[in-house]
Formats: C-alpha cells, sequence, structure tokens
C-alpha cells in the first residue's frame, strides 16, 4: 500500500515530457500543461471573441452578461489602482484573470480524470504502456506557466517603466531611490545599496507571483491526490469540503495575480 | 521544479492571447458598455427633462386656471353691480314716472274739478235767474234788473 501510494503519488505529479529520457535538457516540453493551457486559452478568446463579436447594446444575453460583469471587475480594478493611461494594462488583467481561473479550474476535475483518459487513448491507439503515460492536468502547478506569466509581467513592469520614466531616468531611479541625497559623496555611497534593493525588489515581484500561484496550486492537486488515496466511501468526507474551499482559492490566486500584476505595474509608472 | 521550454511556450501562448484580448475583447465590449451607459445616462436625463417639464406644465396651468377664476369672478361681481345698478334704475324710474302720473292726474283732477264748479256755479246762476224770473217774472223786469243779476251771479 506505502509503496502504491508514492508510486501513485509519483506518476500524478510526473509531466507528459515529450522527451522522456532522464536526461533531458531544457528544449524538452510539457505537452500536457501546454496542450490543457493552450486549449484553455481557445475557450477564453473563443468565448469572449464570440460575444464581443455578437455583443447586443439593447438586448444582452445572459453570456454576455456574465462576461461584462467580468470585463467590469477587471475595469474597476484598473482604473481605482491604474491612473496613467495605458491600452495594454487593462486586457492584460483580463486576460490573466480569465486564463489563471480557467487553469486553476483544471483542478476541479476528478484527479484521475483526464491522466486515466490519456493513458486509455496512449494504450489503445499508441499501443503505449499504460503505466508511462503521464498526465497533469492542472498547467498553473506547473513552474513553468506561472513563470511564464509572471516574467512576462516583469518585461511588461520594466517596460512600462522605461516608457515613463525613459531609460536615464529608470537607470537613475535605480541609483537614486529608496535612500535619497542631495551630497554628492552621500550619493555616490548610497548608489550601490539603492541599486541592490531595487535590485531585490525588482526580482521579487515575479518570482513571488509565480511562486504563490504556483505553490497553491501544487498544495491544492496534491491534497486532492492524498484525497484520492483514501477508500472510496471516505473521500468526500475531506474531497467535499476540499473542493468547495478550493472554488475559493482558483479563484482568489486568479484575482490575486491580476491585482498584484495591476499594482505592480502602477508602481512602475509612477515615479519613486 | 523543472524549467524548459514549456515556459517560452507558456510566455508565446499569453503573448498571443493578451494580443488577442488588446485587439478583439476589451475594446468591442468596453466600447458597447460606454455606449450603453451613455444611453442610459441620456434617457435618465431626458426622463428628468420630462418630468421638469411637466412639472412647468402644470405650474402653468394651475396658474391659467387661477387667472381664469379670477377673471370670472371679476365678471360675476361687476355683473351683479351690474344689475343692482339696472335696477335701482329702474326703481328710481319707475318712482319719478310714478310721480309724474300722479302729478298729471292730480292736475287733470283739479282741472276737472275747476271746470265742474265753473258748470255747477253756472247752472246753479241759471237756475237762481230762472226761479227769481219765475218768482218776480210781473214785478220784475229783467232788462232793469241786469246790474243787480249779475251782482248776484259774480257772488256764486
Amino acid at each position: 500500500m506505502a509503496s502504491n501510494a508514492i508510486e501513485y503519488i509519483n506518476h500524478h505529479l510526473t509531466f507528459w515530457n515529450s522527451d522522456p529520457s532522464p536526461a533531458r535538457g531544457f528544449w524538452s516540453l510539457h505537452v500536457d500543461t501546454f496542450s490543457v493551457s493552450l486549449l484553455l486559452a481557445f475557450v477564453f478568446a473563443g468565448v469572449f471573441a464570440m460575444v464581443a463579436r455578437r455583443a447586443s447594446l439593447e438586448n444582452p444575453g445572459k453570456l454576455q452578461l456574465f462576461v461584462e460583469s467580468i470585463i467590469e471587475l477587471v475595469d474597476t480594478q484598473v482604473k481605482e489602482i491604474f491612473h496613467a493611461k495605458s491600452k495594454v494594462i487593462a486586457p492584460l488583467a483580463l486576460t490573466i484573470f480569465c486564463w489563471i481561473f480557467l487553469m486553476n479550474a483544471m483542478d476541479m476535475l476528478p484527479v484521475d480524470l483526464l491522466p486515466n483518459i490519456a493513458q486509455w487513448i496512449g494504450h489503445s491507439f499508441f499501443g503505449l504502456e499504460a503505466h508511462h503515460v503521464y498526465f497533469r492536468s492542472v498547467p498553473t502547478a506547473d513552474v513553468n506557466a506561472t513563470f511564464a506569466m509572471s516574467l512576462s509581467v516583469f518585461l511588461c513592469i520594466i517596460g512600462f517603466s522605461i516608457k515613463a520614466k525613459g531609460l536615464g531616468g529608470w537607470f537613475k531611479e535605480l541609483l537614486t531611490a529608496p535612500f535619497h541625497t542631495h551630497h554628492p559623496v552621500g550619493a555616490i555611497i548610497l548608489a550601490p545599496l539603492n541599486f541592490i534593493f531595487q535590485l531585490v525588489e525588482l526580482v521579487a515581484k515575479p518570482i513571488s507571483l509565480s511562486l504563490r500561484l504556483f505553490g497553491n496550486l501544487y498544495a491544492g492537486e496534491l491534497i486532492f491526490i492524498l484525497i484520492a488515496l483514501l477508500p472510496w466511501g471516505a473521500q468526500w468526507v475531506l474531497g467535499a469540503p476540499w473542493a468547495i474551499f478550493h472554488i475559493l482559492i482558483i479563484t482568489l490566486q486568479a484575482f490575486v495575480f491580476m491585482m498584484l500584476t495591476i499594482v505592480y505595474l502602477s508602481l512602475a509608472v509612477e515615479a519613486h | 521544479m523543472e524549467f524548459n521550454v514549456t515556459l517560452l511556450g507558456q510566455a508565446i501562448t499569453f503573448a498571443i492571447l493578451v494580443w488577442f484580448t488588446m485587439k478583439f475583447v476589451w475594446p468591442p465590449l468596453t466600447n458597447m458598455m460606454e455606449e450603453r451607459a451613455k444611453r442610459i445616462a441620456d434617457g435618465l436625463a431626458a426622463a428628468e427633462r420630462g418630468k421638469q417639464d411637466l412639472e412647468a406644465a402644470e405650474k402653468r396651468v394651475a396658474d391659467e386656471v387661477r387667472k381664469a377664476k379670477q377673471q370670472a369672478m371679476e365678471i360675476i361681481a361687476s355683473a351683479e353691480k351690474r344689475a343692482t345698478q339696472i335696477v335701482d334704475e329702474a326703481k328710481d324710474n319707475a318712482s319719478t314716472e310714478g310721480a309724474r302720473i300722479v302729478a298729471d292726474a292730480k292736475g287733470q283732477i283739479d282741472q276737472e274739478v275747476m271746470r265742474a264748479k265753473e258748470a255747477l256755479r253756472e247752472h246753479v246762476a241759471q237756475l237762481a235767474v230762472v226761479g227769481a224770473e219765475k218768482i218776480l217774472r210781473k214785478e220784475i223786469d229783467a232788462a232793469k234788473h241786469a246790474d243787480l243779476l249779475s251782482s248776484i251771479k259774480a257772488e256764486f
């Protein structure tokens, strides 16, 4: 049982890698993460673009009202936090919220559902050994997915800073804030200190963004896997409360990622 | 924690998705929502204006009604005044006319009385003359005693 349990967990925590050999390097792909997130991107883009295309001013349908309420939510946050003018930030925030929410929501599927389907397909159509077919259904429980987004946001932060303050202004700020003095010698002494502070602050942003999301979803997935190890009659005792609680987590994490992105970008355009 | 090319793939997907949202999702929907908000605001403003217009119209109507009532009352008052005036005039006319008629009648009556008296006097004088003639036929000559007779007649 114990070795079975460990094997079960490990199996569930292994990605479907394009390169199955253990010596794989950087150029291997997590096919499951990539395909599921791509599919969800299509779902989001498809639904929203369809609603946008068919949007009716006079008599909106239920789906349109739903989409509008999400847009309203995002728009309110952006308008409250981000005061500069930008065409990018609101769509960016909307995309982050919806895409992360959808990817997180994959956690609500039964832990064995997609892996078993993948195994069945792999076994019956591609003649693979079922045990060697791996599938992880939650893309945000993969650091690649979370870091991809947080590093994109990081690039946006730098881009927004440079656009708002100019390259020179941004560098100057890196050296003269948070500790500021008018004394020339003091300024030279403080410059490396400031630079270290700013660097830490800057680098901490994408790391905290992505690790927060990854940690929450990874832990959630792991707990679902552990619950799946219980006898089937007892699973609902823990599974139901955890799933219900997880509805909150997946929404909250998507929202937090979006909010922090807006906050970071608004900090980037404001002068220290 | 295994970083590999998935990260690049995800970043590309993310970038394309953001671009797509920026191009095809956000602008049409927010424009539409703004347009709707504007329309609602316009509608509310129009309703407010309509309400104000209605209030003004009601006020004007009340004003007109009040004026009309006042006018009617004035007209009624002047009519009443005129009526009493006419009645008074009629009364005055009637009384003067009555007085005149009465005066005329009195004058006529007086004349009649005078005439009757005259006639009566004449008659009595004749009767007296006739009587005296009959009594004095023989002894009294009418021609001789004419002076006497006329003085008697004057005494009636």
